[in-house]
Parts: structure tokens; sequence; C-alpha cells
């Protein structure tokens, strides 16, 4: 166990990730014709929604590379999980 | 009819005892069945009160018959109560959550106030799903409580054993059993806001409530009787357990009320208790399930409904089906890719309702008068008034007289019927097609060859099934979207997945050769079958006489305005490639403005699953139909010129000349030697191991690679002089009808290396394979190298280890389906309600989304050129390909 963690976000891998105001959020929402429950969820505990500090019903947009489209966008909603995640080692 | 109501939600509870009373029609009290005569028993579990099942009986209860009579229910009361099975778990979630004493969950008030309060707003807020986290976290918490912290009573461990006892630690005292009574007792104490707080519903699912003390009677409809033939009443298995659960029941009660000792009322309480418990589930992990006199097992209601025969997959998501057809497949290359060949004499059973008009009456009455006998006829006529009429039973022509505007006529499927047509395993929708019918003599269904790739047929014995769609609308559908020729491009990457195969791609090589030369016979004869109608070309050779080439033949079907370039088959050989026009081999394919100039159509043209070939832009850009056409007639012709060359391959097609053989001979020997080298160089403990691996991997490794790679190459290369494009079995391996080069090596030379697992044989006795090899031997005749092709034939040893090396083939296959198709239900039942949305997101009906737009792009895969929306290279060649 390290101390240093590298900043995830710079990850290569890792896409664009960023927390919609409430007047984009809503705009957002108008578009699709939904209500925030209905978008993919992300957990709270996902290591980037953390790193960026979204809370519960944050809604993050998410600009992805892809190989056949250019590029995509898409939107999470933030929730607390359903089930305790379970701790890691031990 | 238009659904008027829609059901918004569906909430399932338990039915308490009150509701089981309410609803039941009588008590069901003895265990006897029927009296002397036959006639069920009142108070019997075949009372006549459950509901009627003979037919003209009259229920007593409702009045009803039997078709119109729901059923009812009766009930048995019991003289203790037991534990439902199913409920275990949640009784012993109960028990351990509450306080023993007085009921309460071991919450403190404060806290207990906290929680309704989150669970009010979590209800309130429509964030439901995280209700249940909250009740998970409640009831561990008042789990581990050991004081209960409203009435201070102590608390102890409830144990479970399964199926259904419960035992509670009392520390010092020991392990104490708990009845029935006390556990019902225990869960009656708990407030209903204490239920709520645990997850459950005091309304519809009190938890006293799944401790049994009266039990339902189903209708008789649920249990039926069946009459054998021997007129001995067979009754179902749900009656057998019932009439036992009777029997035990009442010697429970005498007993009871004779004040028998208690071991004897513990004992017929716990047999209850398994009776009980083996009508519902027979399949209860932790006891004996309960058998018949014969020995065979009992169907519980669990085992009713579960699994793939149970009632939900056998009969709710699966049904059999009237108008439909089964039979064995046979080949047709004569009718087209759309039809499929259907026998009279099931063309004579599957009818087509059709109503009478003006228009259609007289050939209507035709069929009435032909009757269910003779083909075109009809096998039953419905009038206005809806009365279906038989026609084998009426007099036909007065029938056929009195037919009028309005009546419905079931004809006889005909000539130009729409049907579905269908091969499992139905893995994807190319599985089921409709096709138009046609009627034919003789007993299978007939197909074209060119629709085999799609439903994965063969004819080696498939059977095919055929369903015949009852009403316009389902017709229209299956024309509009289901029509073969709507499926030549596949939605997997819009390539087309029929196509030709095997003699097509033979036959269309040979006739567009250049070195194929018609007389006007050949010509008019091919063209005939091709139903051309039109001019004959001018010939492309005038003297001697007037000769055709194939390739003009073709032009005359090809569209005027199509261009195309592209290498053939043949020219992935590269002894046979052609870079530009000016090339010997013929291996270019151009066609310019609708003429064909040169190269050959082979597998990479014309072939199935050749994404931007000739016959896919055919597709694209002229349209489904066009294409249809072109595969029924063009691809007709292939086979036609197939014939008439008398195209065929023989065993002399593969013989070598002796120093062919004697060449093939000193590289194996050269091989062999190179092998025995590094076995020697092992032995002397010299050979260098690879990087990780041991040293006799190492040696596995040389020679596997020295006998399977190396030597199959090497032989390959030195056969294939022998073989020239005039050879029919290099005319098949080199333009994609069948075969490769490795199997001609394989045929003609050698099979090489036999491999289990990718090693070298190596199981059997210790240290050897057979008995004939010496133990410890490691050269290549002991460990499976067969040195003989299927031309020379194989000595036994070899052949025993090509079987063994066969073998894992077809095991591999059969793991591998199995496999793939749970993996398929899964993924099916997973995808099955998405779609796509007018604004291009992929939805479920609950409007929640799943992609921002289809796959990323929005692309429909059947429309895009293997995955991209556009292809310009095509659209350059299409519009000036003429040119380049």
């Amino acid at each position: 166990m390290s101390k240093k963690q590298p900043n995830i976000l710079e990850h290569e891998l890792v896409p664009k990730h960023e927390i919609l105001s409430p007047e984009e959020a809503l705009e957002v929402l108008k578009e699709l014709n939904i209500k925030p429950y209905q978008l993919p969820w992300i957990s709270i505990n996902d290591p980037v929604v953390k790193a960026i500090g979204a809370r519960p019903g944050d809604i993050i947009r998410i600009i992805r590379k892809s190989p056949t489209a250019g590029e995509t966008i898409a939107y999470r909603y933030v929730a607390v999980d359903t089930v305790k995640p379970k701790k890691k080692g031990a | 009819m238009p659904i008027t109501t829609k059901i918004s939600s569906i909430k399932f509870g338990i039915l308490s005892p009150d509701e089981i009373r309410k609803m039941s029609v009588t008590t069901i009290m003895t265990s006897e069945v029927y009296d002397n005569d036959g006639a069920p028993i009142d108070g019997g579990v075949m009372d006549r009160r459950l509901g009627p099942i003979e037919p003209r009986e009259i229920c007593p209860v409702c009045g009803n018959t039997r078709d119109s009579c729901p059923g009812h229910f009766g009930r048995i009361e019991l003289a203790r109560p037991v534990i439902h099975v199913s409920f275990v778990k949640h009784i012993h979630m109960y028990l351990k959550t509450t306080c023993r004493a007085c009921g309460r969950i071991k919450i403190s008030e404060t806290e207990r106030q906290k929680y309704l309060e989150l669970l009010k707003n979590l209800e309130e807020l429509g964030i439901r799903y995280l209700e249940k986290r909250l009740f998970e976290y409640i009831r561990r918490k008042a789990a581990a409580a050991q004081k209960c912290p409203h009435c201070g009573a102590k608390q102890y461990k409830i144990r479970l054993e399964k199926p259904h006892t419960f035992y509670e630690d009392r520390g010092e005292e020991g392990q104490t059993k708990l009845s029935p009574i006390e556990i019902r007792a225990r869960l009656e104490k708990i407030p209903d806001d204490d239920v709520r707080l645990l997850g459950g519903d005091p309304v519809d699912a009190r938890p006293e409530w799944m401790v049994l003390t009266v039990l339902p009677v189903p209708p008789r409809a649920v249990r039926p009787s069946i009459l054998l033939e021997t007129g001995i009443r067979s009754e179902d298995d749900l009656t057998h357990k019932l009439v036992d659960i009777i029997r035990i029941n009442n010697r429970l009660r005498e007993h009871i009320e004779t004040g028998a000792p208690n071991a004897i009322i513990e004992e017929e309480w716990e047999l209850l208790q398994y009776h009980v418990t083996t009508y519902f589930d027979n399949e209860v992990p932790g006891i004996s399930p309960a058998k018949h006199r014969s020995g065979k097992i009992l169907k519980g209601i669990a085992q009713r409904l579960k699994g793939k025969e149970g009632r939900f997959r056998g009969n709710l998501s699966g049904k059999r089906v009237d108008f439909s057809a089964r039979t064995v497949i046979s080949p047709d290359p004569n009718l087209s890719i759309n039809e499929v060949g259907v026998p009279i004499d099931i063309a004579k059973i599957l009818t087509v309702p059709e109503r009478v008009t003006p228009w259609n009456i007289d050939e209507l009455r035709r069929y009435v008068l032909n009757g269910p006998e003779k083909w075109p006829g009809a096998n039953y006529v419905i009038k206005p008034d809806g009365r279906k009429i038989n026609l084998k039973y009426v007099d036909r022509k007065a029938l056929a007289e009195s037919l009028a505007p309005g009546f419905i006529v079931e004809r006889h499927l005909k000539d130009g019927d729409i049907v579905l047509f269908n091969r499992q395993p139905s893995l994807h929708r190319i599985s089921i097609m409709a096709h138009v019918a046609r009627i034919l003599p003789y007993k299978t269904f007939r197909l074209n060859l060119l629709v085999c790739p799609p439903y994965n047929a063969d004819f080696d014995g498939d059977e095919m099934n055929l369903h015949v769609p009852q009403s316009e609308e389902a017709r229209a559908e299956a024309r509009l979207l289901m029509l073969v020729e709507k499926h030549i491009l596949t939605p997997r990457y819009g390539g087309p997945i029929i196509g030709g195969l095997q003699d097509y791609i033979s036959g269309a090589f040979l006739l567009t050769n250049k070195s194929t030369l018609l007389t006007r016979e050949d010509v008019i004869d091919l063209l005939g079958v091709a139903n051309y109608r039109g001019r004959l070309p001018e010939p492309a050779i005038l003297k001697p006489g007037p000769y055709w080439t194939g390739k003009q033949l073709i032009s005359l079907f090809i569209p005027k305005d199509f261009n195309y370039k592209r290498p053939a088959k043949i020219a992935s050989a590269s002894a046979l490639r052609c870079i530009d026009e000016d090339c010997p081999h013929d291996s270019l394919v151009i066609i310019k403005r609708g003429e064909f100039l040169i190269g050959v159509l082979d597998k990479a043209s014309i072939g199935r699953e050749e994404p931007e070939s000739f016959i896919h832009w055919l597709v694209k850009e002229y349209g489904e139909d066009m294409a249809r056409l072109f595969m029924d007639y063009v691809y007709r012709m292939f086979l036609r010129y197939s014939e008439k060359h008398g195209f065929t391959m023989g065993y002399t097609n593969l013989l070598l000349p002796p120093e062919a053989k004697e060449h093939i001979r000193r590289i194996i020997e050269e091989k062999k030697k190179e092998v025995y080298e590094l076995i020697d160089k092992y032995r002397r403990g010299e050979l260098e191991p690879r990087p990780g691996r041991t040293l006799e991997e190492t040696l596995e490794d040389e020679i596997i690679d020295l006998l399977s790679k190396k030597l199959l190459d090497d032989v390959a290369d030195a056969i294939t002089p022998y073989f020239t494009l005039t050879n029919p079995v290099i005319i098949m391996a080199r333009t994609g009808a069948r075969g490769n080069p490795v199997n001609l090596t394989q045929m003609a030379a050698l099979l090489g290396q036999q491999t289990i697992r990718g090693r070298r044989i190596v199981r059997g006795y210790f240290n050897r394979t057979l008995p004939h090899f010496k133990p410890g031997d490691l050269g290549p005749e002991a460990r499976g190298f067969v040195a003989h092709g299927f031309v020379d034939g194989l000595n036994p040893i070899e052949m025993f280890f090509h079987a063994a090396a066969g073998r894992e083939g077809l095991t591999d296959t059969a793991v591998r389906t199995s496999q793939s198709g749970y993996m398929q239900r899964r993924l099916i039942n997973a995808l099955q309600d998405l779609r796509v949305e007018y604004d291009g997101t992929v939805r479920l009906p609950t409007g929640e989304i799943v992609q921002f737009r289809y796959g990323e792009d929005g692309v429909d895969p059947m429309k895009s050129d293997h995955g991209e929306s556009v292809k310009i290279e095509r659209v350059i060649e299409k519009i000036i390909g003429w040119r380049i």
C-alpha cells in the first residue's frame, strides 16, 4: 500500500466526467423527457465519482472517445448503493 | 380487441386463516374419497362442491357447468399448526429480531421512531430502492441485541434446523425446541409498525400467517383424476397428498381429544408437518421426498411451477399451437429462395380462413365442393352466426350453394399462401422466416439450397416446422418483415448471409472461366434455365462458328449502371494473383456499366458471408427483390452449367506420381531424423529449455513444431506443382466452394502429427500409448504421428491415433453447444424488453435509459457496411467506376 495515489482522472482510460449544474441537469432531463432515476446509475463509491466530489442526486456527464462514433456523451445519476459494498482486502 | 384496462401493479401476499375460511365452501374432514358406488363423498377431497369436472355436471355452489365454473376451494382445519416451508427463512428472521417475551422489535424506542420516519421519507421521496438496505441494517441491528430494550427480557439465540425446526439456545438450560404453537404466538405479538420496519407487510402478509392453522384445498379441476382403460381411477399426486394430510390430521385430533401420551402426539404432529411440507414442495433439502407406493416421487405444488416443463416456462411462456406442421426437409434448387414446398397431404390439413366476398365466392364455392379430401378444398365453413360446419359430414353441394358474403371458409393451403418456416434451435431471428407456399407431391418440405445457412439446415434427416398465420394482420406482417429476401443481409454486420455455396461457386467459376466457350444450344439452355426473355447477345467469337463466353451471359443480368472491381477468391493464392487488368490468371473481377469484362466469379463475388462482394452491392443497391430474382435465376444457371460441364471429383484426382511420393517420403524421413536428433540431444542433456518451460515441455514443443507446422508446409509446397486449376479438387479449394489446401495435403500426402489439447498423444499405458511400443519411446510413431494420407490409407495404429484426436473435437462441440445455449437464454431474458425509441435512445418499457444513442453511433448494422454507416470507396466506385 503506497501512500502516493495516482490521480485516476489523468489516466488515459478514464473518460472525462463532469458534474452538471442544476440548470444543465434540468435541461438534459427535459431533452430526454425523463425523471432522474431513469438515467443509468453510478455508485457514489465509484472511484471517479469520489475523485470529482459528486454527491447523491447529482447528474454526471461522461464524454467518451468511441471508435465508431468519434465522441459520445452519456449521463449518470449518482446513487447510493442498494447493497452495502463489501470491504476490500482483509 | 383493444385493451381497455391496464394492470398497473401486482402485489403478492399471504392468505390469512380468515381469508382461507372465507373462500372455502366446505371443510374437508374425511380421508375417504369415493363411496362404494364410486360417487365422491361429501367432506372428502373430491367433494362435489369443489367444482364440477364431468361434462354437464352442475356445480352445487354456483350452478354453472364445468366450462363456466371456476372451481371452489375447500379447507382442512389442522389439529395443530404447522410451519409453511416456503417461509422458514422469514420466520427465522422475525424470531431473531423481535423480543421473545413482548414481541416488539429489539430496537430502542427513539431509534425505532427514527427509522419509521426514515422509511416514510424514503417512500415519499420515491427512492424505495434504498429501503432494502435500510431493512437489512435494521434486521442486523435488532438481531444482535441480547436484551429487549422495551421489557428487559433476556434474549436467546434462535437456531434453524433445516428444513423447519427451530431451537432456542437457552444457555445453561440447553437447547429447547420451539413448537409451531409457540412460534405462532410470538409472531402474533409483533406490532404492525415493527413488521414494517423489518421489511414486512402487516396488511397482506402478517408474520403469523406463515404458520398454518388451516390449509386450503384446491378445486378438483386443479387435480383431476384420470380414468384408466381398465376402469380404475387414478388420482392426481396432490389428491394423494391431501388424503395423507387429512388422515394424519384426523388421527392427531383424536389422540389430542382422548388425551394420548405426549410422545405420540409429538410424533404425529411431526408427521403432519412432513406431509404439509411435501405437499407444498417435495424437493426440500434435508427431508426424504414423499413417494408413491411404486417408488415414484410425488409432484408437490412447487414442482408444478418450477423449471423448464413447469407452469411458467412450459405453459405460459411456451405453448403448443394449431395450424403447424413438421416433417423432414429435402433440397429443391428449382424453387425460389422464398418458397417452401409443402406436401399435398399437409396442405389438406393446414387451413387459411378466408372471408367470402363477391369477388372470391366462385372460387371458394369450388373449394367447398371439393371438401376436405380433395386438394384444393376446404375443411370448415363458419357461418355469420359463428357456427362452425365440418365439411366432412354435410351435403357440400347444398352448402356451397348457400355460401354468401360474410361466411368464412377455412380453405386448404394453396400456392402463394404465406407461411412461417422454422428450424430449431431458433438462435436468431433468421431461424424463423416467412416463405411462400408451393404445394408439391411427396412427403417432405422442400427448400432452396441457398436458404440452408440461415437455418443451419442440411438434409441428413433434419426436420423443420411450418406455421400458417391466421389473420390478415399476421400475414401482412410476415410478408413485410419476415420474408426470406428481407433477410439476405444479416443484422450482425450488414453482409449477405444468404449467398452462393458449394456447387453454385464451382459452377460460377467454370461458367465464367476464360476457357469456357458456349455454343448457341448451350446459351439457349442456360438462359432458359435463368428465365431470360430477350435477344441473344452478339457472340464473342464468330469464326469458326458463333461462340459465347460465360461472362456475356452474366452481363445480361447485371444492371446497366453497375460498376465493380475486386480480386476473386482464387487471387488469394499468390501464384494466381492479378495486380491489374493485364494478367493471364483472370483473377481480378471488373464489371463496368453492367458489362462483365474480366475475372471469374467465385466465393469472393457471389459467396455467402462475403461483405463488400458483388452480391452484397447488388442487394444493397438494387433492393432485395432484384437480389432474390438474381439468386433464383442466375444461381440456377451456375448449377446448370456445373451439370453440363459434368463437374465431379474422384479418387484419381488425388493421386500423385511416384516421384512426388518419393519426394514426400524424403521430407518425412528428414523431419523424423531431426526429431531423433532432438531426442538424442535431450537424452544427453544438451537441450536448452525455453524460457518458462521445463526441459520435457521444450522437447515436446519443438517436436510438434517440426512435425506439424514445418513438415506440412514443406509437403504442401512439394505437392502443389502436381495440382493445377484444371483439377476439380483444386477448383473447389481455390474458389472457396469446399475444402482448403490443408485438406488436400491430408488426402493426397499425409495427416501429420495428431494432437490432444495441443500436445502429442501420451495417454494410454505407463510411459507408452499402445503396447506396440517400448516404454519411454519418444519417437514420432509412438506419439501419434500419421505418415499416410487418406489416399494411401492409414495403418491400424495411425487410425487409432487419428480417432483419438478426432474425439477431442466432438467433445468440444458437445460442451460448447450446451454452454452457449444457456448463455443465450440468459442474454435473451435480460435484453428482450429493450427497444430503440424514436429519439434514438435505447430504453426499457418503463422509460429507463440503457444507451443514450443506439450502439453509441445510432447505426443500424443491417444497413451498414461492416458497422460503418457509409463506405466512401464504394460510393466513388459506383459513380465513376466505369472510368477507372
